[in-house]
């Protein structure tokens, strides 16, 4: 993608512009300036289901902002980090299967440990596979990095086909749902949205809080220029491993509302498709910034849904192949990217 | 002792198969840096029409070669429309070819449908052959193992006696050098797309004669190419020799003797080579 390259310079730039941090200033600005478009963003979000009909809210709001999350964490790792990895729908995964095993289900093998246990746990152990899986891929770049991720997440796909004892094999789990908490069934569709639209505002939060950190503007330093960063003394190793954490752990999140939304979790869940729709959703929206996720989200939801009317049932794929090429033929830096330049453009013409 | 003879065998002609798909992967990337993960529907394509040319015609060989020839002229399509106008832009290429595999996968899946198809080979490459120790064993499969080897020693004197393998050699040291001393470089970049290509197409019939082709088998091919050229090292064809024998045994191993775990051994090689050779076996550091 051409957006991390012409990234580069103004990344470095960021470091030097950095003024001294201030408790009080850092705050302020570690959300970026409050536009009047963030606030009409959170209106008409919170306001969305009360005119949406029930179907629109959980079907298509919910579970937008459940892929999203997902694929917030793949746009922070390439965006931020020069990372592309395939993993993050597994590590997503990884937190659904924790939860089915660990909280109740229909099937045996679940424990049916109480939720505030399960969550807690189920977030700690994909964050760790997370960590595992930079450590692992960490050692290799760019293309590399793709191929082997890749690679990890088929074999996590056959491994939890095969195995009976703890995966359940080729059926997986059945009925896994959020629990009634506060006199409320979070699979409803008003409680899942407000519930996903909240985890997904966090994880937005943090996203832009990190890249404004110490932590996040070394990171972009090292995407841009790892051996410049490691003369500088800076543990490149380290950071990437701490950024899959971080990805990780949004993942995670991501995974766990995934898991909900569709009320199971089976090896069909985390197979080669929905690996690669993670990417064609970031890549859709756009990774330069953490809206851009959610943007593909949204398109590849209503395309998911609605490609009956445009074209056979069928061939959805070819229909949302064919848009991805298309995106990242015309426009490298996606949805996003499209409309920047439309605004220049228009911006352009009015002077 | 026979039934640990008969992995040995199915492991080797596996290897076969895996190295026919993955050498022309790993020449693509050696000499291009063109990571086409398309790859994989390269191989079931080719297989499809091969079937298709095979049904027609009512000749295997026919097959082979339409297999190999259409894929041979996609790869050169894909190389002058796709990979030329991108050249550098690696994470473009890989995304442009995810793309274009799912689009590919749709399309076969339009055409041919769901099913699984088998081909027929001449009566005399089904039956079975006598050998020492495992008795009676598939003449196909001998016959794939001899033809892999046949076709990797043949490759390997293409790169490594002839005026045009100087050639590719050359790009992959240095492309810029190799332009400026007058070679047409885009023609020997078109030229070795077309053979890595085309090789996948073969292996399409091969292989589908060997097993079958069914939707699906597009990602398990680009999969098994994936871990074999990261075992073997990118770009080198004894590379891509040597990691198809660790992943071809390793499977029929695993699948031999603890079924459910037989995966979790590819994936074992594969992360131990990362471990200790991150360039892969006879990889070079890039």
């Amino acid at each position: 993608m051409s957006s991390v390259v012409e990234m580069r310079a103004s990344a470095i730039a960021e470091v030097a512009a950095l003024p001294p941090a201030k408790a009080g200033r850092r705050f302020a600005t570690w959300l970026g300036k409050p536009t009047p478009g963030y606030v009409v963003l959170t209106i008409l979000l919170l306001l969305y289901p009360w005119v949406a009909s029930p179907f629109f809210t959980f079907q298509i709001g919910g579970q937008s902002l459940a892929l999203g999350i997902i694929a917030l964490s793949l746009a922070f790792l390439a965006g931020y980090g020069g990372m592309v990895s395939l993993a993050q729908m597994t590590l997503a995964g990884v937190a659904g299967y924790m939860v089915a095993i660990l909280g109740s289900s229909n099937v045996a093998v679940s424990l049916n440990w109480p939720w505030w246990v399960v969550l807690p746990l189920a977030i700690a152990v994909a964050t760790l596979a997370s960590v595992l899986v930079g450590a692992i891929s960490v050692r290799t770049e760019g293309i590399y990095t793709i191929m082997i991720t890749l690679a990890i997440g088929v074999a996590f796909y056959y491994l939890t086909q095969q195995n009976y004892e703890v995966f359940n094999g080729f059926n997986g789990f059945p009925r896994v749902l959020p629990p009634s908490v506060f006199g409320l069934y979070w699979r409803d569709p008003l409680p899942y949205y407000y519930l996903a639209l909240g985890v997904a505002a966090l994880c937005f939060g943090f996203v832009l809080y990190v890249r404004r950190s110490t932590f996040g503007i070394a990171l972009q330093g090292i995407r841009d220029n790892p051996r410049r960063m490691r003369a500088l003394g800076f543990n490149v190793t380290a950071h990437r491993v701490a950024a899959y954490a971080v990805a990780g752990l949004i993942a995670s999140l991501g995974g766990i509302l995934f898991t909900w939304f569709n009320g199971r979790i089976s090896p069909g869940s985390i197979g080669i498709g929905p690996l690669i729709n993670i990417l064609v959703i970031a890549v859709l929206g756009g990774v330069r910034h953490p809206i851009g996720p959610f943007i593909g989200a949204v398109v590849f939801v209503l395309l998911q849904n609605f490609a009956i009317d445009l074209v056979d049932r069928e061939r959805f794929n070819m229909l949302i192949g064919t848009i991805f090429l298309a995106i990242v033929l015309f426009s490298p830096d996606g949805l996003l990217g499209l409309w920047q330049r439309l605004r220049t453009h228009f911006s352009a013409r009015r002077l | 002792m026979r039934f640990f003879l008969l992995t040995v065998l199915n492991g080797l002609t596996l290897a076969a198969l895996y190295f026919l798909v993955a050498s022309g992967f790993t020449l693509v990337f050696g000499l291009m840096r063109n990571v086409n993960l398309a790859h994989g529907s390269l191989y079931l394509l080719g297989g499809y029409i091969g079937f298709s040319a095979a049904q027609a015609s009512g000749s295997w060989f026919i097959g082979i070669a339409a297999g190999f020839l259409s894929m041979a002229l996609l790869g050169v399509v894909l190389q002058t429309l796709i990979f030329r106008r991108m050249e550098g832009q690696d994470l473009r290429q890989t995304l442009v070819t995810i793309g274009l595999s799912i689009v590919l996968a749709d399309l076969m899946l339009w055409i041919w449908g769901g099913e699984t198809y088998q081909f027929d080979a001449p009566q005399w490459l089904m039956g079975t052959t006598a050998l020492p120790l495992v008795r009676l064993y598939s003449t196909y499969r001998l016959v794939v193992l001899g033809a892999a080897i046949v076709i990797g020693i043949g490759l390997w004197l293409l790169l490594n006696k002839t005026r045009i393998g100087m050639m590719i050699r050359a790009g992959v040291d240095d492309r810029k050098m190799l332009a400026a001393s007058g070679v047409n470089v885009q023609l020997v970049f078109a030229t070795t797309f077309a053979i890595g290509a085309g090789l996948a197409g073969l292996a399409g019939v091969v292989g589908g004669t060997a097993l079958s082709i069914a939707p699906g088998e597009d990602t398990r091919y680009l999969l098994a190419s994936l871990v074999v050229v990261i075992v073997g090292g990118m770009g080198s064809v004894t590379g891509a020799a040597i990691g198809a024998l660790f992943i071809g045994l390793a499977e029929q191993f695993g699948l031999a003797y603890s079924p459910t775990y037989g995966i979790v051994y590819t994936f074992l090689i594969m992360v131990l080579a990362l471990a200790f050779r991150p360039q892969g076996i006879m990889g070079r550091r890039l």
